[in-house]
């Protein structure tokens, strides 16, 4: 059993390890506040764990410079916040060069934020849960929610030839699980049916998967409720959702990011297009509103699992609309 | 000496070129002219190796044919034709070409130069002896990323070379309003070496960043270079019709006097220069012709290349 922050640590471990090309950049990596890159600085010299100065932009686009010449990048970003200063280098370089260079450039880099969303007191500018922006873009995003799928995800990030940004929850960086000795990957890309239901399925995103978990067992006897979790936000595992829907033609999805225009917008709105439902699809999200600091106004912002709870009976109480 | 002035030559006239095909519908978009600094760009990379990497602006031409980038492929990609550098992906302002060294041109004002920093870093990890140079102008010494790359480049001591082309104006804004203190002092507050130099002068341009080439390969670290120039066209080819009043026709003329190519191709024999002229005439209407006669692409490859193997979603549901 592994604790979500070490399956991190050991995937980026073994992936150094596995790869001479692999290098780890950010702030204070070498200490490493999060735990994820402990260690790693004296075992694989210090010219593979750079601390770099506090310099988003020019750290992030130095790790595209790299990766266009055959190394491979981790970036480890302390606060989600600051991929608002890195999102130019991101999104309209990193992301967009394969294209703009007709297909000569290849970008593998991994952008790692080990603690994102809201956790209780702190405030505005650090509780943020910046994947949908990333998704619209169409960046690779991946946001595991357990310790198993944080090491197999991050592992096939670090390998995959574009960017990835990967996003490990605040809320679950301390749940363990079983994570396997060997080296393996979780592929970009595909679902996780955690819980079979066939009355409702639960699209629950990152640290909610757990939430979402918790309501399912918590209504079983009333309600049968299936848990997706998409692991991957972009690209989306449709298939596996619409396999779910097609058993139980209801959707719900639990999303901690805001609402408008949001990842669960995404998935209500192609549910809705595409899918075989039975009844109006539904969202729980966070408020399009900055995170107060008080903990009980924080919490009423944050998507909740009675909001859950409700939204999933109401959908049951739905018809199909003529 | 006539190598740098061919070099110039097909540059000014591949530009020149460039305006009338932009203003004939054969370019789509507007692309930003080279013309009055091919001094730099060929100055610049006469001192760089084909394994050194470079990274441009969105004033690019000059920098891939400085760096001995193929112009009937330039040209292709210009035009739009699958032959292009670029697969008729990027244009005028994302003309790259991974295979000389030249990490792309850029549509961000200064946004390439951490790459140039990361390929520099790369380089020298790798235990070879390749340096990186990155290419920015006047309005791009107030971006951030640049001043946070001098910082990186200093403390890390990385092989790269800073050029900045100073060519009096960002679009409209004169250096002098908008940069406080002097470029060639704020590099040199990172504690790298900095000087400026004529880059109306290519052997001069190439001395000096020849001594910032040799020192980033002993592995000396960083330099910046200011290069003093002047672009004769507009800021890009759709100035012409916007009638801006930022600067004079006197002011013009009076850069034109020292147009770099006169200035080189006055250190060559009359007869000298005309065969050159001529055969880089000859090279321009080989590739244009080439690149005319390449393919268009086709629409249900649009989303090509957009990852190493994943499509994109589509706009429309399955
Ligand atoms: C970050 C950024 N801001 C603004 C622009 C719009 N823009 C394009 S070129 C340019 C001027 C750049 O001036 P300079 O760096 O001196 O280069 P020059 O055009 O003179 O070659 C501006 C403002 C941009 N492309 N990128
Ligand atoms: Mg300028």
């Amino acid at each position: 059993m592994l604790r979500y922050q070490a399956a991190l640590a050991k995937a980026l471990r073994d992936e150094l390890a596995n790869d001479e090309a692999v290098f780890v950049i950010g702030e204070d990596v070498r200490e490493s506040l999060r735990g994820v890159s402990r260690g790693l600085a004296a075992e694989f010299g210090e010219e593979r764990v750079l601390d770099t100065p506090i310099s988003e932009q020019a750290f992030t686009g130095f790790a595209t410079g790299a990766a266009l010449v055959g190394r491979r990048a981790v970036i480890e970003f302390q606060i989600p916040a600051l991929l608002f200063i890195a999102f130019e280098q991101i999104v309209d370089q990193a992301h967009k060069l394969r294209l703009m260079t007709g297909g000569q450039a290849s970008v593998p880099v991994t952008y790692l934020v080990p603690g994102s969303g809201a956790r209780l007191g702190l405030a505005g500018q650090h509780s943020d849960n910046p994947y949908s922006y990333f998704v619209h873009a169409g960046v690779k995003t991946v946001l595991p929610a357990t310790a198993h799928d944080a090491y197999g995800l991050f592992a096939a990030a670090i390998r995959d030839d574009d960017p990835v940004v990967v996003f490990a929850p605040a809320a679950v960086l301390g749940v363990r699980d079983e994570v396997p000795d060997d080296p393996y990957v979780v592929p970009l890309g595909s679902g996780r049916i955690h819980r079979e239901g066939t009355d409702v399925t639960v699209v629950a995103v990152g640290h909610l998967v757990h939430d979402a978990l918790a309501l399912a067992e918590e209504v079983a006897g009333e309600i049968s409720v299936e848990v997706f979790d998409p692991r991957t936000l972009y690209p989306f595992d449709w298939e596996l959702l619409a396999e779910s829907i097609s058993r139980t033609g209801r959707l719900v999805v639990y999303d901690d990011a805001n609402r408008s225009c949001g990842f669960a917008a995404e998935i209500v709105a192609t549910a809705a297009e595409e899918l075989p439902l039975v009844a109006p699809p539904r969202r729980v999200t966070r408020a399009d509103a900055v995170v107060p600091f008080a903990v009980d106004l924080e919490r009423a912002v944050l998507p909740s699992r009675a909001q859950l709870a409700t939204a999933v009976r109401q959908t049951l109480r739905e018809e199909a609309r003529p | 000496m006539k190598e740098l002035y061919r070099t110039m030559r097909v540059i000014r006239r591949f530009e020149e070129r460039t305006v009338d095909l932009v203003n004939a519908n054969e370019i789509a978009g507007v692309t930003h002219e080279y013309v009055g600094q091919e001094a730099v760009a060929t100055g610049v990379c006469s001192v760089l190796r084909r394994d050194d990497a470079i990274t441009s602006t969105h004033r690019g031409h000059g920098h891939l044919i400085a760096k001995g980038a193929d112009v009937s492929r330039m040209f292709a990609e210009l035009l739009g034709r699958v032959d292009g550098l670029n697969r008729a992906r990027g244009g005028s302002m994302h003309i790259a070409d991974l295979s000389i060294g030249v990490l792309g041109a850029n549509g961000i004002v200064a946004a390439g130069a951490p790459h140039a920093a990361g390929a520099a870093w790369a380089f020298r990890e790798a235990g070879t002896d390749r340096i990186a140079v990155t290419f920015f102008g006047d309005g791009g010494i107030n971006q951030g990323v640049l001043l946070e790359t001098f910082n990186l480049a200093a403390l890390w001591r990385l092989p790269l070379v800073f050029i900045c082309e100073n060519n009096g104006y960002a679009v409209t804004l004169s250096a002098e309003h908008s940069t406080a203190g002097s470029m060639v002092d704020r590099a040199a507050s990172y504690g790298m070496p900095a000087e400026a130099v004529d880059g109306m002068d290519v052997e001069a341009v190439a001395v000096s960043a020849g001594r910032a080439v040799a020192r980033a390969r002993a592995g000396e670290g960083p330099s910046f270079v200011e290069c003093r120039t002047y672009r004769f066209f507009g800021h890009h080819t759709a100035e012409r019709t916007m009638k801006l009043g930022y600067r004079t026709d006197e002011e013009i003329a009076h850069w034109r006097e020292r147009d770099p190519l006169e200035l080189a191709g006055a250190r060559l024999e009359p007869a000298e220069r005309a065969a050159i002229d001529q055969e880089v005439e000859a090279l321009l209407d080989e590739s244009l012709a080439f690149a005319r006669a390449s393919e268009r692409p086709l629409a249900e490859d649009a989303l090509a290349f957009n990852y190493a193997a994943l499509e994109p979603r589509r706009g429309v549901a399955r």
